[in-house]
C-alpha cells in the first residue's frame, strides 16, 4: 500500500475532496446563511471521520468515486480547478489519472504554446479579481526572483529571520521603482525633452528677481549673477548643489508652462499662469507641466498608499491569530524546525537553540510563578523609569541640538548671502560655503548611528519578562528618536526655510533631502564596516573568542523604514530622488550580504519572523508614510511656492493649480460645472477627511466586536470538545462493564449447573 | 518562447504545471537537478514515461536535504513505495509541497504524516519522543524529553485519548503563523 495514502486510503481522499467540490460548487452560486451550517459539533457527524472509516480498499468503489470527483471538477472554472487539484494530498500518479479525463473539446485548456496560467495568476483567481489586483501585481513582481540565490545562501544559513530583513529590502526596492517610473515618465522626460530658457536665478543666493524678457525663448543667455561652480567637482554627489543645482534634478527647474511641440508661436513662453490663451496649445501636442506635476504626485502618493494598506491588511491576516496562544510547546516542538537552514553549522546551531528554547519553557511552563516581593518590584521598577529617563531625555537633548544647529546654519547662510549680495562678488570660498551644508546631515547621521547603542546599554541593566517585550522595547526607543528628529526636520524645512525669503525654497529643501539621503547611508556602510567587520577582527584577533557578531535585525530595518520616509518626504522637491534610493537600496543589498555572511552569525533568540514582518510593514505605513504624505499635503495645500521657480510660480498654494483647470474647464464646457463643486466640496473641504476617518473607525471597531465573539466561540467548543471526550470514555467504560457482566452470567450460570 | 524542449510531451508538462504550485521553467529546473544527482540512471527522454527511481540515498545526499534530520522521513512520505525511492513525480510533487506557494492545510497534512513516524495515522507519545530526539540531537536528558511530551500531550490533544490526530495537530499549526515559512525548502 503507498505510503502515501497510509490509513487515509484513496477512497477516503476522493470522497472527501468529492464533498468539497461540492461545497465549493455551491458556493460558487450562492452564500450559504449561519442557519444551513451544521451546529452539531459532534466530529463523527461533521463528515472527516466518517470518510476515514470507509476502508474498503474494492477498486469498483475506488473507481465511482474517482469517477464522480472527476465530474465535480469538470463543473467548476479552469483556476477552480487547479486550485482543487493542487491542493489535493495525493500522488502525482492520482492526480494525472483524475487530470487527464478533464481534458474536454469544448473546455480549452490553454495549450503550452500560449501564455501559461502562472501560479502568480491562479492565487489571484482565489480571491474576488476586482478589488486584489495589486495582489496580483505585488505576487507577479516577486515571481520575477530577483536575487533569487543570494537569498537562498543567506536563508540556508541563517534561517527566516535575517532573510525577512533582505526580503523587506527587496519590498522597498520595489516601490521606489514604482515611483521611479512614474515620475520619471511624466514629470523629467517630458522636461529633459523641452528644457526650459537658460534664464533663471541660481537657488541659492537672494538678490532681486530678473524680470524675463518676453522674446527669450531658445538664447542661450547666461545670468549675470554668480553661481558657483558651474562644472562638475566632486563634491556635488555629495551636497547635490552646484552642477546639479540646475538641472531636472530639482523641483525649481521645472518650467510652469504647458510644453508644445511643433508650435510656430514661441509657445514656451514663461507667462504667469502660463495656460490661459495659449493660441498654439491646440496645435500640435500640448502638455500643462504644472498640472502634470501636481497630478503625478498626488496620483503616485495614492497608489504607493493603497498598495502599502493592502500588503499590511494582508500581512496582518497571515500572522493574526484570533485565539490567545496557550499551546506554546506544542508549537514549538512542531513549528520551530526552519527547514530552508542547510548550512551544518547552522543546522548544529539551531538545533542547540530549540533545545535551549524547550528547556526554558519547560521551566516557565512547570514553575510556580514565585510572588516577587514588593522591594523586588519596586527596584524593578526604579531601573525602568530610569533607563527609559536616560532614553526619552537623550532624544529630547539631540532634537533641541538638531534644532539650534539647524537655526545655527541657517543664520550662518542668511549672513552670507546677504553679504554677497551686498558686495556683489564673488563668494568666500565656494567650496567651502557647499561643503557647510553638509553639517546638519552629518551631525543628524552621527546621532542616529550612536545613540542606539546608548539604547542598547541601557537595556542591558533592565529585566524584562521575556525576549519578545525587550525587543518591542528597543523598536519603540529608535522608533521614538527618528520621529522626533524628522519632525524637527520637518518644522524647519517647512516652517523656517519656507518662509525665509529663499530663492527657491523648494529646490532648496530637495538638495537637503538629497544631502541626509546620501549621509545616511555612508554612514550606514561606516556602521558595517565599524560594527560587523572590524568588531569580528577585534573579537576574533584580540579577545580569542569565535563568537561573531550578531545581525541586529530590527535597528537595520528602522534605518530602512528612515531612509524610505526621507525619499517619499523628498519626492515633491526632487523628483529623481527614487532613482537615488533604487541605486543606494541596489548597493547596500550586496553589501549587507557579503558582510552578512563573512562577519555575523545567526541569532541566538528566537525571531518571530511573521509577526516582526508585519510590524515593519506597520511602521513603514503608519509613522512613515503617513508622516510623508501629511508634510507633502501641508505643503501643498497651505504654503506658498516660490515666486521664481518651479512649476507653480505665481500661484498661492500648489493646490490652486487643480483649482484653476477644473475653473477653466468650467468656463470651456458649461455641463462640466458638476465637477467643479465636486471638486470644492471634496478636494478642498477637509470634512471629507474627517469622514472618512470616521468610517474607517466604525469598520475597525465592528471588527474587532467580531473577533471577541470568536474567541468566546472557540472556548465554548474547545470546552464542547472536551466534554465528548468525558462522553467517549464513559461510554466506553459502561460498554466494557456490560461486556463484562455478559462473559460472568453464562460462566455463573455454567458454575451453578455443575454445582447442581 | 517555444516549445523547443524535448524531454517532456506538451501534455506531461501541463498536467506536471496543473498539479504542482510551479511553472514550466521551474519543472525544467527541477529536472535537471533530478537528473544531476544520478545522470547514467535518469534519461533525458521522458516521453515515454520511463519508470526511472533514485534510491533513498541519492536523495538524501542533496544538499537542501543533507543536514535535515527529517530527510528520511519526508522521502519517505513522499515516495510511492514508502521506502524513500523517488521517480521524477515524487520529486516534483515534494517540493511542491515544501514550495512557498502551497496552501497552510496540504502542508500541515505532510508535516502530519511526516511527524508520525510508525505510519499509523496518530502521533503518539512515541512518535513525540522521536521528534524531539531528532529536533534537539538526543541533547536533552529522558527526563527532560519525557516531561516536554507530557505538556504538548497536555495542550494539543483535544479529545483526551492520549494521541494527537490530524485536527489537533492542525489545530495547533492554525495558531503558529512560522510554520507557513518554517516548512519551506527554497530550490
Amino acid at each position: 500500500m503507498p505510503s502515501r495514502t497510509i490509513g487515509r486510503n484513496r477512497g477516503a481522499i476522493l470522497s472527501q475532496y468529492y464533498n468539497r467540490t461540492l461545497q465549493l460548487r455551491m458556493r460558487r452560486q450562492s452564500r450559504p446563511s449561519l442557519r444551513d451550517l451544521p451546529h452539531s459539533s459532534r466530529p463523527s457527524l461533521r463528515g472527516y471521520r466518517v470518510e476515514s472509516d470507509f476502508s474498503e480498499t474494492d477498486s469498483r468503489a475506488e473507481s465511482v468515486r474517482r469517477q464522480a470527483l472527476v465530474s465535480n471538477l469538470q463543473k467548476l472554472s479552469v483556476s477552480d480547478r487547479v486550485r482543487m487539484l493542487r491542493t489535493m494530498p495525493l500522488s502525482m500518479a492520482d492526480k494525472r489519472q483524475s487530470s487527464v479525463s478533464l481534458v474536454l473539446p469544448e473546455d480549452p485548456l490553454p495549450s503550452s504554446g500560449q501564455i501559461r496560467v502562472t501560479s502568480a495568476q491562479v492565487l489571484c483567481h482565489r480571491r474576488r479579481p476586482g478589488s486584489y489586483c495589486t495582489a496580483c501585481v505585488l505576487v507577479t513582481a516577486h515571481s520575477l526572483q530577483l536575487w533569487q540565490v543570494a537569498l537562498k545562501r543567506v536563508g540556508g544559513r541563517f534561517g527566516t529571520g535575517v532573510l525577512s530583513y533582505f526580503l523587506f529590502l527587496k519590498t522597498l526596492l520595489f516601490f521606489n521603482l514604482f515611483l521611479f517610473l512614474v515620475t520619471g515618465l511624466f514629470l523629467v522626460l517630458p522636461q529633459a525633452v523641452h528644457p526650459p530658457p537658460a534664464v533663471h536665478p541660481p537657488p541659492a543666493v537672494h538678490p532681486p528677481p530678473a524680470v524675463h524678457p518676453p522674446q527669450a525663448v531658445h538664447a542661450p543667455q547666461t545670468p549675470q549673477l554668480p553661481q558657483g561652480p558651474a562644472s562638475f567637482s566632486g563634491l556635488e554627489l555629495l551636497t547635490g548643489g552646484g552642477y546639479f543645482s540646475d538641472s531636472v534634478m530639482y523641483y525649481g527647474y521645472y518650467s510652469d508652462t504647458t510644453l508644445n511641440r511643433d508650435c510656430d508661436n514661441n509657445g514656451s513662453l514663461p507667462s504667469p499662469g502660463g495656460w490661459r490663451g495659449l493660441d498654439c496649445a491646440r496645435q500640435g501636442l500640448s502638455y500643462s507641466m504644472p498640472l502634470a506635476y501636481f497630478f503625478t504626485i498626488g496620483t503616485a502618493f495614492f497608489i504607493t498608499c493603497i498598495i502599502l494598506v493592502f500588503s499590511m491588511s494582508r500581512s496582518f491576516g497571515q500572522s493574526f491569530r484570533v485565539e490567545q496562544s496557550t499551546s506554546l510547546l506544542a508549537m514549538k516542538a512542531f513549528c520551530s524546525w526552519d527547514f530552508k537552514v542547510v548550512k551544518t553549522s547552522s543546522v548544529a546551531l539551531m538545533s542547540e537553540n530549540i533545545g535551549t528554547q524547550l528547556r526554558e519553557l519547560l521551566a516557565d511552563v512547570t514553575r510556580n510563578h514565585a510572588n516577587q516581593t514588593a522591594g523586588q518590584r519596586l527596584w524593578r521598577l526604579l531601573v525602568h523609569g530610569l533607563a527609559w529617563t536616560v532614553c526619552s531625555g537623550s532624544t529630547v537633548a539631540c532634537a533641541l541640538a538638531v534644532h539650534y544647529l539647524a537655526q545655527h546654519m541657517h543664520a550662518v547662510r542668511v549672513l552670507q548671502a546677504r553679504g554677497e549680495g551686498g558686495a556683489g562678488g564673488v563668494a568666500a570660498d565656494p567650496l567651502l560655503s557647499e561643503a557647510r551644508l553638509l553639517a546638519l546631515p552629518v551631525g543628524v547621521s552621527l546621532i542616529n548611528l550612536l545613540l542606539p547603542g546608548l539604547f542598547n546599554a541601557a537595556g542591558w541593566m533592565e529585566e524584562y519578562d521575556s525576549p519578545s517585550v525587550r525587543n518591542s522595547v528597543a523598536i519603540a526607543r529608535n522608533l521614538m528618536l527618528k520621529v522626533s528628529l524628522l519632525s524637527v526636520l520637518c518644522f524647519h524645512w517647512l516652517g523656517r526655510e519656507a518662509t525665509s525669503g529663499l530663492q527657491c525654497w523648494e529646490s532648496f529643501v530637495g538638495q537637503e533631502l538629497y544631502r541626509f539621503l546620501l549621509m545616511d547611508f555612508l554612514f550606514t556602510l561606516l556602521d558595517t564596516l565599524l560594527g560587523e567587520f572590524l568588531w569580528r577582527l577585534f573579537s576574533e584577533k584580540v579577545l580569542k573568542k569565535s563568537r561573531r557578531p550578531v545581525f541586529d535585525i530590527a535597528r537595520n530595518v528602522l534605518e530602512l523604514i528612515y531612509g524610505q520616509t526621507l525619499a517619499w518626504l523628498g519626492v515633491l522637491f526632487t523628483p529623481l530622488l527614487p532613482g537615488v534610493q533604487i541605486i543606494k537600496l541596489l548597493l547596500l543589498f550586496y553589501i549587507k550580504m557579503s558582510s552578512v555572511m563573512l562577519n555575523c552569525q545567526a541569532p541566538r533568540k528566537p525571531y518571530r519572523a511573521s509577526k516582526m514582518t508585519t510590524v515593519f510593514i506597520t511602521l513603514l505605513c503608519f509613522p512613515s508614510f503617513l508622516g510623508a504624505s501629511v508634510c507633502v499635503t501641508y505643503t501643498m495645500w497651505s504654503i506658498a511656492p516660490s515666486r521664481a521657480c518651479g512649476p507653480f510660480r505665481g500661484l498661492s498654494t500648489m493646490m490652486q493649480a487643480g483649482r484653476l483647470w477644473v475653473e477653466q474647464l468650467r468656463d470651456a464646457n458649461p455641463h462640466l460645472t458638476w465637477l467643479a463643486t465636486a471638486h470644492s466640496y471634496l478636494v478642498e473641504n477637509p470634512l471629507f477627511l474627517f469622514v472618512a476617518a470616521g468610517v474607517f473607525l466604525i469598520i475597525i471597531y465592528f471588527n474587532s466586536q467580531v473577533v471577541g465573539g470568536q474567541r468566546k466561540v472557540i472556548a465554548l467548543l474547545q470546552e464542547q470538545i472536551k466534554n465528548e471526550g468525558e462522553d467517549k470514555k464513559f461510554l466506553i467504560r459502561q460498554l466494557q462493564n456490560t461486556h463484562a457482566k455478559k462473559r460472568d452470567a453464562p460462566a455463573r450460570r455454567s458454575q451453578q449447573d455443575s454445582a447442581c | 518562447m517555444g516549445n523547443k524542449q524535448t524531454i517532456f510531451s506538451a501534455q506531461q508538462l501541463d498536467a506536471y504545471q496543473d498539479c504542482t504550485y510551479f511553472t514550466r521553467k521551474e519543472i525544467l529546473r527541477l529536472f535537471s537537478r533530478y537528473r544531476d544527482l544520478a545522470p547514467q540512471l535518469v534519461p533525458l527522454d521522458y516521453t515515454h514515461q520511463p519508470d526511472v527511481k533514485l534510491p533513498y540515498e541519492l536523495i538524501g545526499s542533496m544538499p537542501e536535504l543533507k543536514d535535515n534530520p527529517f530527510r528520511q522521513r519526508i522521502a519517505e512520505v513522499f515516495s510511492e513505495d514508502g521506502e524513500g525511492n523517488m521517480t521524477l513525480e515524487d520529486f516534483l510533487d515534494m517540493f511542491s509541497v515544501l514550495s512557498e506557494m502551497a496552501p497552510r492545510d496540504l502542508k500541515a497534512y505532510y508535516a502530519f504524516k511526516i511527524y508520525d513516524f510508525n505510519n499509523d495515522d496518530f502521533i503518539c507519545k512515541l512518535d513525540l519522543v522521536k521528534t524531539l530526539n531528532k529536533l534537539t540531537r538526543n541533547e536533552l536528558t529522558e527526563d527532560e524529553v519525557r516531561m516536554v511530551c507530557e505538556k504538548v500531550m497536555d495542550e494539543a490533544d483535544m479529545d483526551n485519548d492520549g494521541r494527537l490526530s490530524l485536527e489537533d495537530f492542525q489545530h495547533v499549526i492554525v495558531r503558529a503563523p512560522e510554520f507557513l515559512s518554517t516548512f519551506h525548502i527554497r530550490i
